[in-house]
């Protein structure tokens, strides 16, 4: 028994805590925030460098082939430096392709995202259908030995910068669109983050051969639990950053003759702040050991990551900007932007809500014999 | 990253797991003086299997367990519903303290005793006008005899009614800073200078006294440290406290939880189960979500504890977060009962359980070892170094 981050994880947090700090300093995001797609050939070059976009690939397809636990240690501080652009969503997009793609489509597109010479992005919601991980509508049309696509999805992170798209449809079917094909086309959706763009994505009539096709019933649950873990690593990042610009802020404003943190009404609330904050990182560190070790665990465990964390991200930028005052609800200073981001991560596949109706499902339908370890007839029940 | 019990923690947790089904006692009488003697002889029983002193170094009796060691043996000492021992202060505090601070005399007197349960140990603290603010407490230690007389007032102060010592703090240099003036000492609770009175708490029972001192005569060998450094003996005690008994909160909570989530599954309400009641199944996920991540908190503080070698002041969140949940999971609990929650725990119209009882006691939940607010002030001074008010 040991939570220690191994020698080898510790450099991956230094090398990209520094690395971040120094290429995006606030200047650095608020440029690319108010550009089109937020996306910046020279760092996209550099992380590849650092082989990020390849951190879980298998080796086979020139990725690094890390743990879950490497992703996290990184999604903390992509977090924590508000990094703006594609490398969450085209790491979504390699996480999808190595649940459950052919060999043929993990040669011909899993190889490339490795390496960062292509992006790829998902695009799974539906426009007028919900916005749940399971509720995907779109229905394949049957058409010559492959499919025709038809439908318009949602909130597809980064689409104008992403070579293809992982196209979510019923049964848990996915469909890999190369951008430029006849019969897409894509739309910039402006949302509250302005540092990761989104788009909605139509495909109208979109001819897909069988090769294009994979997954099935269940086949992209273990993805879905690894995107819950990381985007709780995301918002316990950006809850740990905006917990420290607050605590300076207590330390150096001054009113009535003293620090503000001095009062107990502002350092209270900063205790709060990092009592959720030490909590997100537990729990997302947890479902991230748990998605390696005991695969059994990880759905519970990383809807818990996702409910807490959704909370906790919110909440603490939140309470950052209180502790601010007026400063912190103005334009000039950053604290909006790491409120936005984490509004916009916690929504992302499922809110606080939906994940803790997940955790009911578990552990209270499922009746396992111990609170804290559902039996697999249990989750199997939750299905 | 290892989340896995080794093969000798496994190994240990069956020595644990299997020791106690052989040699669990079963239930404790109703009678409390009965109780007691019940969770004497228990203590007895566990000392003799040589599992009382589980932290305590093999040198003085004890099992030298690591900490995950302790960890596991809390656990399962609540999994198996084990009775409390008798002389849980002697065990957590006492004895602890006796070996970081004591002289060797002190340890050959007073070690064995603590662990076998012949000599019941409490804790003279706090004061009623010294809570929060122990170190301004007003006891009175002079100079007499080659001892002390002390006089004044103790609160709160847990088996005083059994006890044969009191791990008690009392100032000796009243012109010295707060602080500094204290002297840490132990008190022979048999003497004519010391009146004990239970107080009733708010679930009828008597837990803990209030301890009268009028010139008790303490000797000079009974004192722990030095004269003056009364203060740093004291903080000791509380960090071997949190640490210790975070592992038993941690799986009392998971109990709790369960016993919840069954209760829920039991009752009815809108025509239905409160199981199928949305907001309360809201409300029981957030509560077991809360109540996961309490006992992840605790080991990954256990990792810094065994890399650093103290415990450090983020223990402080550990305790105030599990008073938070343990009372929420209690407020949920009397809810999903609704006007039933109301009848007393044994009535023929109640709906059984001891749900009444579990609520009102865990209203101490976020006063007694630090009150919450206390904790705050720590976490916000110690771990984040905002400046102090004071």
């Amino acid at each position: 028994m040991n939570f220690d981050l191994t020698d080898e994880q510790q450099m991956l947090q230094a090398a990209a805590r520094e690395f971040l700090a120094a290429r995006l300093k606030s200047e650095r995001i608020r440029e690319l925030a108010e550009s089109d797609d937020a996306f910046s050939e020279d760092l996209w070059r550099e992380m590849s460098e650092l082989n990020w976009p390849g951190l879980m690939v298998s080796e086979t397809y020139g990725g690094q082939e890390l743990g879950m636990v490497e992703l996290v240690v990184l999604m903390e501080q992509l977090g924590y430096a508000l990094v703006p652009g594609p490398i969450f969503s085209s790491m979504l997009a390699a996480i999808a392709l190595e649940a459950a793609a052919t060999d043929e489509q993990k040669e011909r597109f899993l190889a490339p995202l490795a390496t960062g010479e292509q992006r790829g992005t998902l695009a799974l919601w539906d426009a007028g259908a919900g916005w749940t991980p399971d509720d995907v509508t779109l229905e394949p049309e049957p058409a010559g030995g492959g499919h025709l696509l038809r439908g318009e999805k949602l909130f597809v992170l980064d689409a104008a910068t992403a070579d293809f798209f992982i196209v979510g449809a019923t049964d848990d079917r996915r469909f890999i669109v190369e951008r430029d094909a006849e019969g897409v086309s894509i739309i910039p959706t402006p949302t509250i983050d302005t540092t990761r763009k989104q788009y909605a994505v139509k495909l109208d009539g979109v001819k897909v051969g069988e090769e294009a096709e994979f997954g099935g019933p269940g086949a992209m649950e273990p993805a879905r639990v690894r995107a819950y873990t990381a985007v709780a690593a995301e918002l316990a990042g950006i809850a740990q950053r905006t917990l420290e610009m607050a605590v300076q802020y207590a330390k150096e404003r001054q009113q009535f003759n003293r620090p503000i943190g001095a009062y107990q009404a502002v350092s209270h609330r900063c205790a709060q702040m990092l009592l959720e904050t030490e909590g997100a990182r537990s729990a997302a560190y947890y479902a991230a050991w748990a998605v390696e070790n005991e695969p059994q665990t990880a759905p519970l465990a990383a809807s818990m990551a996702k409910a807490y964390a959704s909370d906790a991200g919110t909440r603490v930028t939140g309470a950052s900007l209180q502790v601010h005052g007026g400063i912190g609800f103005t334009w000039e200073h950053d604290l909006h932007l790491f409120l936005k981001r984490a509004t916009a991560d916690a929504v992302m596949f499922g809110d606080a809500r939906w994940h803790r109706e997940q955790v009911a499902r578990m552990v209270i339908d499922g009746a396992p014999a111990e609170a804290s370890r559902p039996s697999p007839e249990a989750l199997a029940a939750a299905k | 990253m290892d989340l896995t019990l080794s093969p000798t923690e496994e190994a240990f947790r069956d020595e644990v797991r299997g020791w106690l089904e052989e040699n669990h006692p079963g239930e404790p009488p109703e009678d409390d003086q009965e109780a007691f003697e019940f969770s004497r002889r228990w203590q007895r029983k566990m000392y003799e299997a040589g599992w009382a002193g589980i932290s305590w170094p093999k040198e003085y009796g004890g099992r030298g367990a690591t900490l995950i060691e302790q960890a596991i043996f809390f656990e399962e000492m609540v999994r198996a519903k084990a009775p409390r021992v008798a002389n849980i202060l002697g065990l957590v505090m006492g004895g602890p303290v006796v070996i970081t601070h004591g002289t060797e005399e002190q340890k050959k007197r007073y070690l064995e005793p603590i662990l076998s349960g012949e000599e019941i140990w409490c804790q003279g603290f706090s004061e009623p006008d010294a809570g929060s603010d122990l170190a301004s407490l007003k006891t009175r230690a002079v100079k007499r005899n080659g001892g002390w007389a002390v006089s004044g007032q103790k609160v709160w102060t847990t088996l005083a009614h059994e006890a044969k010592w009191c791990m008690l703090v009392a100032r000796t240099d009243p012109d010295a800073p707060k602080h500094q003036g204290l002297t840490y000492f132990l008190m022979d609770m048999e003497q004519d200078g010391v009146e004990v009175k239970p107080l009733v708490q708010i679930t009828g029972e008597a837990e803990f006294n209030e301890i009268f001192m009028e010139e008790a005569y303490i000797p000079d060998e009974n004192i722990v440290g030095e004269v003056g450094s009364g203060w740093a003996v004291a903080i000791t005690t509380l960090m071997n406290e949190r640490a210790g008994l975070a592992f038993a909160a941690q799986a009392a909570l998971q109990l709790g939880m369960r016993r919840a989530i069954d209760l829920a599954g039991s009752t009815s309400r809108n025509g239905g189960l409160a199981s199928e009641d949305p907001v309360v199944r809201d409300r029981l996920a957030q509560l077991f979500i809360e109540s996961e991540i309490f006992r992840v908190t605790n080991y990954r503080g256990l990792t810094k504890i065994m890399k650093n070698g103290v415990p450090g002041p983020e223990g402080s969140l550990g305790k105030w977060q599990w008073a938070e949940v343990n009372q929420h999971l209690m407020e949920l609990a009397m809810e999903i009962r609704g006007p039933y929650g109301q009848f007393d725990d044994g009535s023929e119209y109640s709906l059984g359980g001891d749900w009444q009882y579990q609520f009102l006691r865990t209203r101490a939940n976020s006063i007694e070892g630090g009150t919450t607010d206390i904790l705050r002030n720590i976490v916000a001074e110690r771990v984040l170094g905002l400046p102090k008010l004071r």
